[in-house]
């Protein structure tokens, strides 16, 4: 295996007593997009402060390079961050902006324009240079704080919900830029979100957190289609999320009715949730079907129609481009693949509980 | 309905017009005539003359003295309070203001007594058998005097603008490679200027024309410009003479609020 580019090691942070980030452990290599996703409240960011130096962790190390940073102060590092609102320089203009870090470390003034240049270029500013950061709006500020990180050739470049402040195209767009941009840099990223689209149109890889515990780290395809608990798969998209009960290898009992699926392991007769993804679920006529229910609610989203459909008391969030209006009787089947057993938590604690050995 | 609404502006008008502009108007109108009646520079170019001259550098002196002990007291001050919770550093905000609500004469005499001959620091040097100062009837007793009144109206503008600035924006500095000197003179500084321009002129004005201080403190040996209008205007019974150097003096704050405005690009020193 690849030396990790970072290395955090159990690390453990709290404010005021409440614990914010829990013996987290994470390992990061080049040239990765790596996207921190959570809730509000779930480390994200401390994550981030703290590989940007802006916390200490109460325990654990931070390691960069295979040398240990914990301690090293954020402008000794070789790592830039772009702050949630942007943080640019209002008294200075564009052109000071992008040169701030150049002129710290002394760099000639012909290399320092060079690279003015060559970042505006990059986040498609060119002849920025003159303006102040207020006649900006919100996209191109961010961009102008993206341009005025990578001109230090950071080896990482650090996001805090870059995008929140955004409208939703300008969302979007700055999506497609940020990946065009890490391709071009080859650099690693890593990311905060707490939006999940914009998680995996993105990444690489994600690791989504949940109350400072990783709760499943992989690529987006894999975080998506095979959620490790009930928080990933109700956090990743949209799911359904039953209750079970795992008969024995490869058939769970779900609503009174055995499915037939794909996963082992779980014992006999054991209770379990079970995960199906709205778009999985198969509506066809009553008769062919294995459950059977009414349609409740219809909404047109535009690619497909989300329709609720009641079964024996629990409501089905179903995905379909074929219409069946309120109050049609319907049968609903899912395939086997596209059914995911996971174990129950017993506890709040081990829902949260750390998945990170397990990559 | 907007006729009705510029009605709404009448009381201030009349207000303005009375108490601004009609006395400026008359303070112009004494200047620029003598006791005839007839039009004449005199009173303004007696400014020139060795003894308003020398009022006028002398208060220049010490009213930039008391700035720059303003400034490099309430700086630092500002820093910590930026560091500190809201609720915490409004409260000692609040300390520091809590004597402008006692009046300004009792303040100065405080300081009177504070300094004067068999005063408290008297009294102190006294009992620990060290020499006894008397610091009544100096420049420095009006610089302490002047500062004290002072201060506060530099701690609230340097304050609100250090509050201002984004603590992002702070570690976006640093994370750009900048050590605590660099970010105090690239970053803090040039953003809180606002804030310097703004409390220089709210002390620098007031002790410049200050006559109470240098009365109390000066105990009537210094002169300052402040004193010889006020003295124009009460014993020596010259409105001509004392509206001609106060015309002079309007001038020439209003040219250093100028000069100091012009570098306040966002025009939070609007205080004068």
């Amino acid at each position: 295996m690849r030396e990790p580019l970072i290395d955090l090691k159990n690390i453990t942070k709290s404010y005021d007593g409440q614990v914010i980030l829990d013996d987290l452990s994470l390992s990061i290599h080049e040239n990765e997009f790596v996207t921190l996703l959570g809730p509000s409240g779930c480390g994200k960011t401390t994550t981030l402060r703290i590989i940007g130096g802006f916390e200490t962790p109460d325990m654990g190390q931070v390691m960069f390079h295979g040398q240990d940073i914990t301690n090293m102060p954020p402008h000794k590092r070789n790592l830039n961050t772009v702050f949630q609102k942007y943080a640019l320089f209002t008294h200075m203009n564009i052109a000071e902006n992008i040169a701030f870090g150049l002129k710290i470390k002394g760099k000639s003034k012909a290399y320092i324009q060079d690279k003015i240049k060559y970042a505006l270029k990059l986040v498609n500013l060119d002849g920025y240079e003159k303006r102040m950061p207020d006649s900006l709006s919100g996209g191109q500020q961010q961009r102008i704080a993206i341009a005025r990180a990578i001109v230090n050739e950071p080896k990482v470049l650090l996001l805090d919900e870059p995008l929140g402040a955004l409208d939703l195209k300008m969302r979007q767009d700055m999506q497609y830029e940020l990946i065009r941009l890490k391709n071009e840099l080859g650099i690693t990223f890593i990311y905060v979100t707490h939006d999940q689209e914009e998680a995996l149109t993105m990444s690489d890889t994600i690791v989504v957190m949940n109350q400072g515990y990783i709760q499943q780290m992989g690529t987006p395809e894999k975080i998506y289609n095979e959620p490790e608990n009930a928080f990933v798969a109700d956090f990743i998209g949209e799911s359904n999320i039953l209750d079970g009960t795992m008969i024995w290898d490869r058939l769970v009992e779900i609503l009174g009715v055995r499915f037939d699926c794909v996963d082992t392991g779980f014992g006999t007769n054991r209770p379990v949730d079970v995960v199906i993804r709205p778009e999985d679920v198969i509506l066809l006529d009553p008769e062919r079907a294995q459950l059977k229910g009414i349609v409740t609610s219809v909404i047109f989203r535009g690619v497909h129609y989300e329709m609720s459909v009641e079964v024996g008391g629990f409501v089905w969030k179903v995905h379909s481009t074929t219409m069946f209006p309120e109050g049609t009787q319907v049968g609903i089947r899912v395939e086997p693949s596209n059914i995911q057993i996971m174990n129950k938590p017993e506890s709040e604690d081990e829902e949260a509980v750390s998945r990170n050995g397990k990559k | 309905m907007a006729k009705n609404r510029k009605l709404l502006a009448a009381p201030y008008l009349i207000w303005m017009i009375a108490f601004t502009v009609i006395p400026l108007l008359m303070i112009v109108y004494y200047g620029m005539t003598n006791r005839d009646g007839a039009f004449t520079w005199d009173n303004v170019m007696a400014m020139a003359r060795p003894e308003h001259l020398g009022a006028l550098l002398l208060s220049l002196k010490l009213s930039i003295s008391c700035t720059v002990v303003c400034l490099l007291l309430s700086y630092p001050l500002a820093m910590i309070l930026r560091g500190r919770g809201i609720n915490q550093s409004s409260f000692i905000v609040f300390l520091f203001i809590l004597p402008m609500w006692m009046n300004f004469l009792l303040r100065t005499y405080a300081w009177l007594n504070l300094l004067d001959d068999g005063g408290i620091l008297y009294t102190i040097c006294e009992n620990l058998g060290i020499p006894t100062i008397s610091l009544i009837g100096t420049n420095t007793a009006i610089i302490l005097g002047m500062v004290y009144n002072f201060l506060p109206f530099m701690v609230l503008p340097l304050y609100n603008a250090l509050m201002k600035i984004d603590q992002n924006v702070i570690n976006a500095a640093k994370d750009l490679g900048a050590n605590q000197v660099q970010v105090f003179f690239r970053i803090i500084l040039p953003l809180s200027f606002p804030g310097i321009v703004s409390g220089v002129t709210m002390v620098f004005v007031p002790s410049l024309t200050t006559f109470v201080v240098s009365d109390l403190l000066g105990a009537r040996k210094i002169m300052l410009i402040g004193n010889i209008i006020e003295q124009e205007f009460s014993t020596a019974d010259n409105w001509y003479l004392g509206s001609g150097l106060s015309l002079v003096l309007m001038i020439f704050i209003l040219v250093s609020m100028a000069v100091l405005n012009h570098y306040d690009k966002n025009g939070e020193g609007t205080s004068f």
